[in-house]
């Protein structure tokens, strides 16, 4: 967890105060709205369908329970007692009031919460692996270098008017759970021979209209050389990206115009005119941001404890343990997932009360500290096994235990058109009714690790693209219609899916799924070949073929 | 427009002049960078002060060799949203060395004074006189920086350091 | 329900309102022919060719302290006159969300 200092906290509330002066002076009249809302929006304030929507910066996907609680209070006071987790690692409530917003804004800084350049055209959330700190294997903690770039990036002079918004992702593990190949700039931290810490530096990933694959940019960039290095790719976007069209204006438009090598070496050019300058981060420095930094004081724990051992022959309990738990790299601790995703709900939202609820959980089994992933799941990152039956069953009674984690029935989906101005369709419904069609857990765990991603509008924010299935919302003769991808994936082995063939109606989605599904369980060359497997295997033919025989 | 240098709405002692009118044998002046770079050279030795108008689509390096004869460099925000003039400013006073006036012009809010002050402007053709007349307060907004630019303010980062330094020194 | 802010032209395909939100609390509001907004669809002024519509919405722009992103939107008007919405979209709008609320309202 990061201690905020009184600078943290001071430039917080001096932004909140500059925002309720901007408040006010829209109300009034003094700021019109072409002039307003590039500012709401650059303190996360959008205009939906039928309500301003307000986002709520969790950096790296970090909570403590006082701050998870603080969430919990916005979401009764100001908005309508619910919240829902986004694909980056915020938090959005859907019913907010510009009026009260400022007030809102102040009741969030008191924790150290913001809402800074979660919309606009600047640097957005630094996001990383929800298991950060914690994942065996991991080269080191990346939320260390995450938080040195929230600060760097936060209220930069030079680059709050972009072409267009900009978004980072760190992962330290082999496993990428942070998405960092569909991110404007992605970092994956590592060590050189030397046993110095690095990055390989990724531009040029984003989905949306024109989904890409960030390429590398240079292999190796010296932890002391981040900030120059990352100003210097900043510095060239803002010169030359377009801003004649919205739809060309993100970096990696500009980096797949130029090609990768051209891009390179006018970052290159410009990078090293600079590199030695204010910007390069001193040891010193990397260790203050470090001792922010507060770890749990572990204790020497059994990997199986009796309680573990007595709860075992609990066919539930076991069902949660094997499905939600995962491995820490601490012997007899363990990392626990919430799933937000229970049969017949909106996927990635909590109530007032559940949150109140998990940072009283957090608060006894988890050292007081709470994680955000962009599945839209939390986590609880530091439960000893031995709490794991009395956890389980308070986080069955509330409601956050259904045991389908990376399962068919846990869905990443996007608000949709039941509450987005963007949208063409709805993607609620759809994950609603999926996750009723694959309820059956022995159904789910047969079919095995599979990732669906629900997009109501191109812009993606469901991360369709990247889905093991891919499920898009568009529009044909004032009827909502899908369209189908299959094959994508958002890890280190990144890749957009295919689209298996014309879109679908609303009312046929799910059986179209559930043919899908079908045709993998039939195709399948054993038990252990995940969904992701048989599709690189044998491509889309044979799921096409499935799929419309009939259609 | 009201122009605001110092903190305060000033009068503007340079005259812009068309492409196609004379360019006065002395006095104060404003030309585009067309005009400037079609006869640099005598230009910047002109009597009087010579300021240019620089569009925020074009490298700055084609001015680089006659900054230290300028008086003015006028940078442009077409819309308050355009933040291409950001990084020229920076590269012309933190890179470059410019010493003169460096001046925002077009869609110039309130709400960008304090980037566009640590961003190395100095002089201010502010869009609305209310905006201007806000000026020295609204610069007092913020007094925590996360980043260093060339405006010399000490980043948070290293007001943290210098804390722990004088903590440690006097132990 | 391609989102009407990418409406450039304005032609309409039958009878319309303009719906904008309100600003100091995002509600979704309906132009009247009182120069006027309510939150009411059944107050809403109809307009039947594109120069109403595009006098109705210049004069809903115009109120930029009060509305927030006006536009023109189809509706149903049945023979009991009364107003329903016209697609998808603007039931949301009118109707709300949907799906339940994870906390009922």
């Amino acid at each position: 967890m990061y201690a905020y200092d009184e600078l943290d906290r001071t430039l917080i509330n001096e932004r909140v105060s500059e925002f309720r002066d901007q408040v006010k002076r829209r109300l009034s009249g003094e700021l019109t709205e072409d002039e307003f809302k590039m500012l709401r929006l650059q303190n996360g304030v959008y205009l939906q369908l039928h309500a301003y929507m307000f986002r709520v910066a969790i950096p790296y996907g970090t909570l403590s329970s006082k701050q998870l609680r603080q969430l919990a209070h916005v979401a009764r006071r100001y908005d309508r007692g619910y919240g829902h987790f986004t694909t980056r690692q915020n938090i959005q409530f859907n019913w907010i009031k510009l009026a009260e917003l400022p007030d809102a804004l102040a009741d969030l800084a008191e924790v150290g919460i913001h809402a800074m350049q979660t919309s606009g055209n600047n640097t957005r959330n630094v996001t990383s692996d929800q298991w950060a700190g914690v994942a065996p294997g991991e080269v080191e903690d990346p939320r260390i270098w995450s938080e040195l770039l929230r600060q760097y990036t936060t209220l930069h002079p030079e680059f709050s008017f972009l072409p267009r918004k900009f978004k980072f992702a760190i992962t330290a593990s082999d496993h990428d759970r942070a998405a960092i190949k569909v991110h404007d700039i992605g970092l994956r931290l590592h060590k050189n021979a030397d046993g110095e810490t690095g990055f390989e530096v990724l531009v040029g990933g984003g989905l949306g209209r024109t989904p890409f694959i960030g390429k590398t940019i240079k292999p190796f960039v010296h932890g002391h050389d981040l900030l120059s290095y990352v100003e210097a790719i900043l510095r060239v976007y803002n010169q030359y990206g377009r801003r004649d069209n919205i739809y060309k204006a993100r970096i990696k438009i500009l980096v797949h115009e130029l090609g990768i090598e051209k891009f390179a070496k006018e970052v290159e050019e410009e990078w090293l005119q600079m590199r030695d300058s204010a910007l390069a981060i001193d040891d010193s420095v990397i260790e203050d941001i470090r001792s922010r930094f507060s770890y749990p004081a572990y204790e020497k724990l059994p990997h199986m404890p009796d309680e573990l051992k007595k709860a075992a022959h609990d066919p539930h309990f076991e069902a949660w343990r094997k499905n939600s738990v995962a491995a820490h790299k601490v012997p007899g601790y363990s990392i626990v997932t919430l799933s937000l995703k229970p049969v017949g709900g909106p996927p990635g939202d909590a109530t007032a009360d559940q949150m109140d609820a998990i940072a009283d959980l957090a608060d006894k089994y988890s050292f007081g500290e709470i994680r955000v992933g962009h599945e839209q799941n939390l986590a609880l990152p530091h439960v000893a096994r031995r709490d794991l039956p009395a956890l389980w069953k308070a986080l069955d009674n509330i409601g956050v235990a259904t045991p389908n984690v990376n399962l068919v029935s846990d869905i990443i989906a996007c608000p949709g058109l039941d509450y987005c101005s963007l949208a063409n369709a709805r993607s609620i419904p759809i994950a609603q009714e999926l996750t009723r069609r694959f309820a059956n857990h022995d159904t789910a765990n047969l079919i095995g690790r599979l990732h669906i991603n629900i997009s109501g509008c191109i812009n993606a924010c469901g991360h369709h693209h990247v889905g093991h299935i891919g499920i898009l919302g568009v529009e044909k003769n004032g009827e909502e219609f899908y369209q189908i991808t299959i094959g994508g994936r958002a890890d280190e082995k990144a890749e957009v899916g295919t689209l298996i063939g014309p879109a679908v109606p609303y009312g046929e989605v799910a059986d179209v799924i559930e043919d899908i599904v079908e045709a993998y369980l039939a195709l399948r060359e054993r038990p252990d070949e995940l969904f992701i497997d048989t599709v690189k295997r044998l491509g889309v033919e044979p799921f096409r073929e499935r799929v419309y025989a009939t259609r | 427009m009201p122009l605001v240098k110092h903190g305060k709405i000033t009068t503007d002692t340079f005259v812009p002049v068309a492409d196609d009118a004379e360019i006065p044998s002395d006095g104060a002046i404003l030309i585009s960078a067309a005009r400037f770079l079609d006869d640099a050279e005598a230009l910047s030795r002109r009597f009087g002060k010579t300021g240019v108008i620089w569009p925020n689509n074009r490298d700055v390096d084609d001015l680089v060799p006659y900054l230290d004869r300028l008086a003015v460099v006028a940078l442009a925000f077409p819309s308050f949203r355009d933040g291409r003039a950001y990084t020229q400013a920076r590269l012309l006073r933190e890179r470059h060395g410019f010493r003169g006036e460096l001046r925002a012009t077009g869609q110039v809010l309130r709400d960008q004074f304090v980037f566009m002050l640590r961003a190395g402007f100095d002089a201010f053709e502010v869009k609305k006189q209310s905006d201007a007349e806000a000026f020295a307060t609204t610069v007092k907004h913020y007094s925590v920086f996360y980043q260093p630019t060339g405006d010399g303010r000490l980043t948070a980062l290293h007001r943290r350091m210098q804390l722990r330094h004088s903590e440690s020194a006097g132990q | 329900m391609t989102s009407p802010l990418e409406q450039k032209k304005i032609r309409i395909a039958g009878p319309s309102v303009v719906t904008a939100n309100r600003t100091w609390d995002g509600v979704v509001i309906y132009r009247t022919a009182q120069q006027d907004w309510s939150a009411d669809l059944s107050d809403a002024a109809i307009v039947r060719t594109s120069d109403e519509a595009r006098a109705l919405l210049a004069e809903a722009v115009a109120d930029d302290v009060g509305a927030v992103g006006a536009y023109i939107a189809p509706v149903e008007v049945k023979d009991s006159g009364k107003i329903k919405p016209g697609n998808l979209r603007e039931h949301i709008r009118s109707e709300g969300v949907t799906i339940d609320l994870p906390v009922p309202a």
